[in-house]
């Protein structure tokens, strides 16, 4: 039988238009509007999955995104989704979902045996049980990983689309429910940009639900009505199946639109998720409430849900989830609830914990034949995989116990309402301070944030006609602050509905049949299975502050992030110390709201969108031969050139030898460079650099180090003097940023009358650095420049020609080798590059990579920032003393250099290491021991910080920085890896080829 | 996310701007001159204050410029931003 809850007529479900779907693999039939849990319900399937601990069948607790029960996973494959609400969730022909949490079925599931354990799984039970030792940690948490989380993740690439929108407005609204509307409605009449957000498909919120009239007209066609006139405007956007997940400061508010979830098929044009970041100007929240449940024993079993979301599977889609009723609750308001259900036909049958109960409502419910126990409690529920039968009893209310007998009652549905929390979760994100509301017994709104209100339930407010007035003032007051004319007023003169909520008190937890701490479930969260009892657990072993609490039970986590649980369990500590919940107080609210897709927050910055790679004007040269490439911040530079068959080691020792015995390019494009220009340039150098700059001539380059205030090293380069009052800086390739910022930070923060103005050319010329012994030969057929030594010695610039192209020619050299620096305007990089390889021929020019630029600059002892140096070296540290003026009066740093912790003379200082066997090249970042011992942990007294393997000296190479180590030339160190190999290794100079500097002269 | 108002490009998001500590701790005109004590005092000491804050932004993503923000750290309201070089805006 199909459909066989569906009431005959009634609800927003058109039942013209079935749709097939599968759950569990079995076939079922809902209609067009319903959600899966409602399509659920109405072919009576209340078995929706398992609970996360004890693995208890669950099913449908609520009607809306609070849901923490009717969890399951949805769709296949690569778009598989897991933990989606069924409460929230559209059916669409061919829908597939399935049970999470179970295993092999939903309806037979292994892991049930938990339940019966449950005495030994008590709150904190995996803080104490996996404590020690610490060693087995790993093996302990293969287990927990298996047994934790809910549904589960895809295993492949989500091939859809995610897209991201900024939206700035005068006034957002969230919330389409009455009062959102009205808000809506009065600042968009008085012409503000509006923007309504509501999470559902259809707006309205609860008063779709229930019984009540607006002005002349039922709350629904009113609804209908408003949303009209409301679409009717240019300034208003309508988002549904949009959720609000984060509330930041000034008003800046992300929100998730569910774009094509609810289709069929997936559309190539439209996005499965748009990310919204909104910027508004005025904020109105207007979310409503959730219900509270009971806390009664056994409340947790598949039919038994909340009176209000029985309410809406009635009335909006037509379904009837069972004919013997029970409502169980301690408020008026869900009344409305029975004589609905009795309306229709059910048996009714309300158990209320409230002695005196108004004859206004007797004499409703004796109309519909509906029998009222009054001061009774639920005291035990049966019915494993649904509810079957309940125990009742009259609760002594003074002396808190049991009393009378005990009556049972046979029923396929309870429903409860323990009255209603408003949604403040938004409110207290956006740092809006709470009150505890002594009548609804809730949290309200206290203090509100800069451009903010709310509005309706949400604030508290239950009253209809109350809530429309106000909310539609929210709106007005807004857009007068804003400078609109706000000269429409309300119309609406009544509005009521059938049975206002008032109030409601909060019940720690209903007096059970078993006492609440022995073994009785008096579930409290229960998406988590948090019982009363593991509450009680919680501040007996002293998890007392409302924080620890949550963590050590973990009520209120989950992805309903406790949004029916919080506020009773809050009630059961009040309970438990005999203090007000004022002074329990409450955890804090964190974004998301709702549980989101990592998708949709990335959007398009995904594959090669996620970092921008940074690409050379040579870089298509490379990839055509072959270049290997190593990222460096975001570039992209050749790493090394591998000929046929070669491995990184043959290629790099090609290339080294061809540089020391002819000629090697290599494309040094990515090194930082700026162009300073002002009068005070060389000023600012003797503050900048560590060394002098006063006397640098036209013409002429100088290396120079940076080290930040506290004398550390931080970055290093040639600087050259172009003409008068113009200087050219480079600086290390992944430093260049950092060195313009630090360069801008000093020049307009603390020497404001310094004429210096930088600007950053890295990516305005090309670097072409040539190097070896034949590299003057090779240039000067290219050049007008007269390249000789006399003419042009080490450490000058010349400006000319190079292949045609005006080029500066730098002498400069990171190899030790004779070499020139060829800077040309980008746009004619590869061209002389071209020309390059074409006339270099004749004396095997090489392309060499970044490996071996560092294998050569290693044999000459030339350090590189960030590899031989880590933010705690100063200059004197790394043997660099030498740069450092002992002249001038001040230099960034210099301070630093005489504090006593700088001075010290076992610092770790830079010095070569020769490993003794002659043929272990040390793993980089290696550890340097004087003594080893069995086992970790070793006095250690340095780190190997660059190792090669030196085609040069024939043997490998390491650079270290070792404590003390300048003054132990000579010494043997031990260097213990990771295979247990202890390698010897003897403290040399950190210069291994050409100690005089011959070659760079020649 | 802020929004703050550059004073020389007007109000941007935060995302174009970063931070960079407290505002108005000048370089020390002679540091030879200084203890050791009161090297460190310029090096690392910082108020951390509950409350009104001045301290330094930069405009990264827009005109490049520094310039000082005065902002309550409790609500984190910007009270005004400044050119660098302007008196402090009186509390």
């Amino acid at each position: 039988m199909s459909n066989q809850n569906r009431i005959y007529s009634g609800g927003r479900i058109d039942r013209s238009k079935s749709i097939k779907f599968k759950f569990n693999g079995t076939e079922y039939t809902g209609y067009q509007g319903d959600t899966l849990a409602s399509a659920l319900l109405a072919n009576d399937v209340h078995l929706i999955g398992r609970s996360f601990k004890y693995h208890r069948p669950r099913g449908i607790l609520t009607a809306g995104s609070e849901e923490p029960n009717a969890l399951v996973q949805l769709g296949l494959g690569a778009r598989t989704e897991p933990n989606m609400r069924a409460t929230e969730v559209e059916i669409y022909e061919g829908l597939e979902a399935s049970s999470q949490n179970c295993w092999p079925s939903v309806n037979f599931d292994i892991g049930s045996i938990n339940n019966f354990l449950s005495r030994v799984f008590p709150a904190g039970f995996y803080y104490k049980t996996f404590m020690w030792p610490p060693s087995l940690w790993l093996f302990y948490e293969h287990f927990i990983r298996k047994a934790a989380g809910l549904g589960v993740a895809p295993t492949v690439k989500n091939p859809d689309r995610y897209e991201q929108k900024f939206h700035y407005c005068d006034v957002l609204i969230v919330g389409g429910g009455v009062s959102g509307l009205m808000s809506a409605l009065a600042a968009a009449r008085s012409g503000c940009d509006v923007l309504l957000i509501d999470e559902k498909p259809l707006l309205g919120g609860y008063l779709r639900n229930v019984t009540a009239q607006i002005g002349s007209l039922n709350s629904n066609d009113w609804i209908n009505q408003t949303l009209e006139e409301l679409k009717s405007y240019d300034n208003v956007t309508i988002l549904n199946r949009t959720a609000v997940m984060g509330y930041y400061d000034y008003n800046y508010l992300t929100a998730l639109q569910k774009v094509t979830n609810h289709l069929p098929y997936f559309s190539d044009k439209l996005p499965r998720e748009r990310y919204w970041r909104i910027r508004a100007k005025k904020v109105i929240l207007a979310q409503g409430a959730f219900e509270r449940p009971l806390v009664f024993s056994g409340n947790d079993r598949p039919g038994i849900m909340l009176a209000s979301a029985a309410r809406a599977y009635l009335n909006q889609y037509g379904v009837l989830p069972g004919k013997s009723v029970v409502l169980f609750t301690n408020n008026d308001h869900a009344y409305g609830a029975a004589i609905d259900f009795a309306s229709k036909g059910a048996k009714v049958t309300v158990v209320d914990n409230r002695e005196d109960i108004s004859s206004d409502i007797s004499d409703r419910c004796n109309k519909f034949n509906i029998k009222i126990y009054p001061s009774h409690s639920i005291i035990s529920t049966q019915g494993y995989q649904k509810i079957k039968k309940i125990e009742i009893q009259k609760v002594d209310q003074k002396n808190n116990e049991l009393t009378g007998s005990l009556n049972e009652i046979e029923c396929d549905l309870v429903l409860m309402s323990g009255g209603w929390n408003p949604s403040v979760q938004l409110f207290s994100q956006s740092r809006g301070k709470l009150e505890y509301n002594i009548k609804l017994n809730s949290f309200t709104p206290k203090e509100l944030i800069k451009n903010q209100k709310v509005v309706g339930c949400n604030n508290g407010d239950f009253n209809l006609l109350d809530v429309l007035k106000k909310s539609y003032q929210a709106g007005l007051d807004f857009a007068t602050e804003l400078g609109k004319s706000a000269n429409k007023s309300l119309e609406i003169d009544k509005a009521f509905e059938d049975l206002e909520f008032t109030e409601a008190k909060v019940e720690p937890y209903m007096i059970g049949k078993k006492k609440v701490t022995h073994g009785s479930k008096h579930f409290v969260d229960f998406q988590h299975d948090v019982t009363a009892a593991d509450i009680f657990l919680a501040q007996r072993e002293g998890y007392v502050s409302v924080e620890h609490t949550k963590r050590y039970t973990t009520t209120g986590m989950g992805t309903d992030q406790g949004k029916t649980s919080n506020v009773n369990a809050l009630a059961l500590m009040s309970h438990i110390h005999n203090k007000p919940v004022d002074n329990i107080g409450h955890t804090t609210f964190r974004p998301p709201y709702s549980p989101q897709t990592i998708g949709a927050i990335a959007g398009r910055n995904v594959d090669h969108l996620f970092d921008p790679e940074r690409k050379t004007a040579i870089h298509e040269w490379h990839v055509d031969n072959k270049a290997e490439f190593e990222d460096v911040g975001q570039w992209k530079r050749p790493h090394y050139f591998p000929l046929k068959n070669e491995n990184i080691h043959d290629a790099v020792n090609r290339e080294c030898k061809a540089v020391r015995n002819s000629l090697g390019i290599l494309d040094a494009s990515t090194l930082g460079k700026i162009d300073l220009q002002g009068p005070d340039v060389a000023k600012f150098l003797n503050l900048i650099y560590t060394n002098a700059w006063s006397k640098l001539e036209v013409g002429s380059c100088r290396y120079g180090l940076m080290c930040n205030e506290h004398g550390m090293v931080f970055d290093d380069g040639v600087t050259t003097r172009i003409s008068e009052n113009r200087y050219h800086m480079t600086t290390t390739t992944g430093g260049a940023a950092r060195v313009m910022s630090w360069l801008e930070e000093f020049l307009q923060t603390e020497w404001l009358d310094m004429k210096v103005f930088c600007t950053s050319v890295t990516e305005q010329w090309t670097v072409l650095s040539i190097s070896g012994p034949n590299s003057r030969s090779f240039l000067s057929d290219l050049t007008d420049i007269d390249l000789s030594k006399e003419a042009f010695p080490f450490m000058k610039m010349k400006e000319g020609k190079v292949c045609g192209i005006d080029a500066r020619i730098f002498r400069i050299s990171f190899t030790g080798e004779l070499s020139f620096e060829i800077n040309v305007p980008s746009r004619y990089g590869l061209f002389v590059w071209n020309e390059f390889m074409k006339h270099g021929k004749k004396y095997d020019i090489t392309p060499y990579g970044t490996e071996s630029m560092h294998v050569l600059r290693a044999e000459k002892g030339f350090i590189i920032v960030g590899q031989d140096t880590d933010g705690s070296v100063t200059p004197k540290d790394i043997n660099m003393d030498w740069i450092v003026s002992k002249k001038k009066e001040d230099f960034l740093g210099k301070r630093s250099f005489s504090r006593s912790d700088t001075m010290r003379s076992d610092r770790k200082q830079l010095v070569g290491l020769l490993v003794n066997d002659k043929k272990t090249v040390l793993p980089e970042g290696s550890y340097v021991v004087d003594e080893v011992k069995p086992r970790p942990p070793m006095n250690m007294i340095g780190h190997v910080s660059s190792s090669y393997y030196s085609p040069t000296c024939n043997h490998p190479i390491a650079l270290a920085l070792i404590k003390n180590g300048l003054s132990r030339m000579g010494d043997v160190v031990k260097i213990p890896l990771m295979n247990g190999k202890v390698i010897e290794a003897t403290i040399t100079d950190s210069v291994f080829y050409d100690k005089e500097g011959a070659r760079n002269n020649e | 996310m802020f929004v703050i108002k550059c004073p020389y490009c007007g109000e941007r998001d935060q995302t174009e701007f970063s931070c960079h500590g407290e505002a108005h701790i000048a370089r020390p005109e002679n540091p030879d001159n200084l203890t050791d004590a009161e090297w460190g005092e310029y090096l690392f000491i910082r108020s951390n204050k509950k409350g009104i804050h001045y301290e330094r932004w930069t405009h990264d993503h827009g005109c490049r410029r520094w310039f000082n923000v005065m902002r309550d750290t409790i609500s984190d309201e910007i009270l005004a931003t400044y050119k660098m070089g302007e008196e402090k805006p009186k509390t």
